[in-house]
């Protein structure tokens, strides 16, 4: 007699928590390539972030300002240790270094125009300063890179401030990635490297190995610039209390420190997901490092990977950042991920391009092919002109305007006068993992995990 | 015009690099002596004029770091990073040299009489170095382009991951580094080591020197697997 299989309809159809699809997608992936995945943006997977933070505004125990009438000021002064001409900021608000490379020069030229608009910094990054860079912002930070692709006296001396780049949050310990298709000639003449290749940037400085090394490394760039520029150090979170220490040692004016959800042009997947600290527990690190030192206020911090909103900024500050630096967002802000892009007075649509990227507005990271859809991490003499800087400039400025208004908001709400007024002592945390990691109680207790009740 | 001294056992460094980045480049002088340099760290760093600077004794590190147009000449040893990130213009260490000499370089001509330590000329490009003695490991590492003369001999993985700049050794290469292979020798290549020698005031035969360039198999990732970027 003939038997079937007895069927379990639910149990026959479960997907392993282990082997899911994604994970049978990367494996089938591997198999068939036999090289790792690289994209562009940051982390994917989800992290503790400040979205776990919440605000406890002024009630009776705390005394608030008036919302829009009172004043509120959010002027920022970045690298008061040792530079003859600090950085002034309206905002504390700044644009995170982004190459010439990674971005069209239409995107750098909008970048500088918003942030001159709205009184803050951009940022070069690897592969030198362009002149449409320099000449539409008035407050330039110049990144001297592990690559020193296209780094010059010459631009060391036109810049407002260096920023001396350890690593990056989205890749802590690897050095940068420009594949092929975006190494077209004028970005290839910059970086001095062939035209097309596939470009690995080192990951270690050329001439300095150590902290003790970068404190003569920095006081080169000082002795260069007659000791007026503030000199920034931007590491990418991992042991974030030590690494700041020794930054703060080698004699910086500013830290930077970037966390994991921090974006990248191309880098490899695992490296993205897998290496790094969430911005929040680094922002509490660099701060408790600062105040072990007792340089906090005299060593400025700037906080970046993964802040998009004005809440975001607030948190932040509150705990202890200066400043706060954005990239993704800012990218989005220009229309990364949008269904359309506004070319000649009209919005054209932009679906199809991104279908034979194989992929969709919202999910696109294909910042390394060089085809975005959108125009703005590109090199293609096409592609660029789907993003004007006029057009570029006015949705950013939006943007920061936006951000600015609910950092003031909130700083109003817990009767700060000043945005750098507030303090972890505004904060609580709706997770464990996030009152662990930031340092704040949990919500409705005065448990801090860590610190005993 | 007159020819200055600046003792750095009574002044600060400060003070003479900021009188070579101002006075001198509005030329107030075109020749400057420096005395007990005692191993100070960055003497001479960021010039813009075509001034010589004579540096008497021992230098630390980046000694005529991102030189543009001006002659330094360092008669004792120099430290790390001497002459790094050189524009254009001349450094020329009469002693040895420690790890990273001429380190990206993008112009200019770096000459060592002595030895170099490791990674001499790291990421050059465009450059020329010329060592009179030997270079220690991993030198010319990702050197992108310019030139490198080397007298004597080479430690490990020399010109490791090398893109467009070209190397010339006279003496033996302990290992290449990935990527980088002998390649015969023109005569363009030997009347470039011979031009180079002659400005480094060196006296070698250019004919015995061995060429070294990129094998650019590097330049892509695995380009065979059809990869969907």
């Amino acid at each position: 007699m003939e038997t079937k299989p007895v069927q379990f309809k639910n149990l026959s159809r479960e997907e392993s928590y282990g082997y899911d699809r994604k994970t049978l997608d990367y494996i089938r992936n591997a198999a068939a390539h036999g090289l790792y995945e690289i994209r562009g943006m940051g982390a994917k997977r989800k992290l503790p972030n400040f979205d776990d933070l919440v605000f406890l505004g002024a009630s009776m125990s705390r005394y608030p300002l008036e919302g829009y009438r009172e004043k509120c000021i959010t002027k920022t002064l970045l690298g008061t240790r040792f530079a003859k001409k600090p950085i002034e900021l309206e905002i504390p608000i700044t644009i995170a270094g982004m190459s010439f490379g990674a971005l069209s020069a239409n995107v750098k030229e909008s970048l500088g125009l918003a942030a001159t608009e709205m009184g803050t910094s951009t940022t070069t990054g690897d592969g030198g300063m362009t002149p449409e860079e320099r000449r539409s912002s008035k407050t330039l930070i110049y990144q001297c890179l592990p690559s020193r692709y296209g780094f010059n006296p010459d631009d060391v001396r036109k810049a407002d401030a260096i920023e001396v780049v350890i690593g990056q949050g989205a890749k802590p310990g690897g050095g940068g990635m420009l594949l092929g298709q975006k190494v077209n000639p004028r970005v290839a003449k910059m970086r001095t490297l062939p035209e097309g290749v596939d470009q690995r940037s080192a990951c270690r400085h050329p001439d300095w190995t150590g902290p003790d090394d970068l404190a003569i490394k920095i006081q080169e760039l000082r002795e260069i610039t007659d000791w007026e520029k503030p000199i920034y150090v931007k590491v990418g979170a991992t042991r974030t209390f030590n690494d700041v220490k020794l930054a703060v040692h080698s004699g910086a004016d500013v830290v930077v420190v970037d966390g994991m959800q921090g974006g990248t042009a191309a880098t490899q997947t695992c490296f993205i997901e897998h290496v790094g600290i969430p911005t929040l527990a680094a922002v509490r690190q660099a701060v408790n490092a600062l105040e072990d030192l007792d340089m906090k206020g005299k060593v400025q911090l700037i906080v970046s990977g993964g802040i998009r909103t004005g809440a975001d900024v607030a948190k932040a500050l509150a705990m202890g950042a200066d400043a706060v630096a954005i990239g993704q967002g800012v990218l989005v802000a220009l229309g990364c991920n949008g269904e359309t892009y506004f070319q000649n007075g009209a919005h054209h649509d932009a679906i199809a391009d991104y279908n034979t990227l194989g992929t969709a507005p919202g999910f696109c990271h294909h910042c390394h092919t060089g085809k975005c859809p959108v125009g703005i991490t590109t090199q293609d003499a096409i592609l660029e002109q789907r993003l004007s800087p006029a057009v570029g400039a006015k949705h950013l400025k939006n943007y920061l305007k936006t951000l600015n208004m609910e950092l003031t908001t909130i700083a109003r709400a817990c009767g700060k006068q000043n945005v750098h007024h507030l303090e972890p002592e505004d904060l609580v945390a709706l997770t464990i993992e996030a009152a662990a990691m930031a340092g704040v109680p949990l919500a409705g207790t005065n448990w801090i995990p860590g610190r005993g009740f | 015009m007159e020819r200055l001294t600046f003792d750095l056992a009574t002044t600060p460094l400060r003070e003479l690099n900021t009188f070579l980045h101002n006075d001198a480049k509005a030329g107030k002088t075109s020749h400057v002596t420096v005395l007990n340099p005692d191993g100070a760290h960055n003497i001479a760093v960021g010039l813009d004029c075509p001034i010589a600077v004579d540096v008497v004794g021992h230098a630390g590190y980046y000694a005529g770091g991102m030189n543009k147009s001006a002659t330094v000449t360092i008669t004792g040893s120099a430290g790390t990073g001497v002459g790094e990130n050189m524009m254009s213009g001349k450094v020329h260490v009469k002693g040895f040299a420690s790890n990273g000499a001429g380190a990206s370089a993008h112009g200019g001509l770096l000459v060592i009489e002595g030895d170099a330590g490791l990674r001499c000329g790291i990421s050059l490009k465009g450059g020329d170095i010329v060592v009179g003695g030997s270079v220690g490991s991993f030198s010319a590492f990702m050197a992108q382009a310019g030139r490198m003369v080397i007298c004597g001999d080479a430690g490990d993985a020399l010109g490791d991951s090398l893109y467009e700049a070209v190397l010339y050794v006279k003496g033996s290469v302990k290992s290449l580094g990935a990527d980088a292979q002998y390649e015969p020798m023109s005569e363009a290549d030997i009347a470039a080591v011979a031009s180079l020698l002659d400005q480094a005031g060196l006296d070698h035969d250019p004919k015995s020197f061995k060429r070294i360039a990129s094998k650019r198999s590097l330049y892509h990732w695995n380009a065979d697997a059809n990869q969907e970027y």
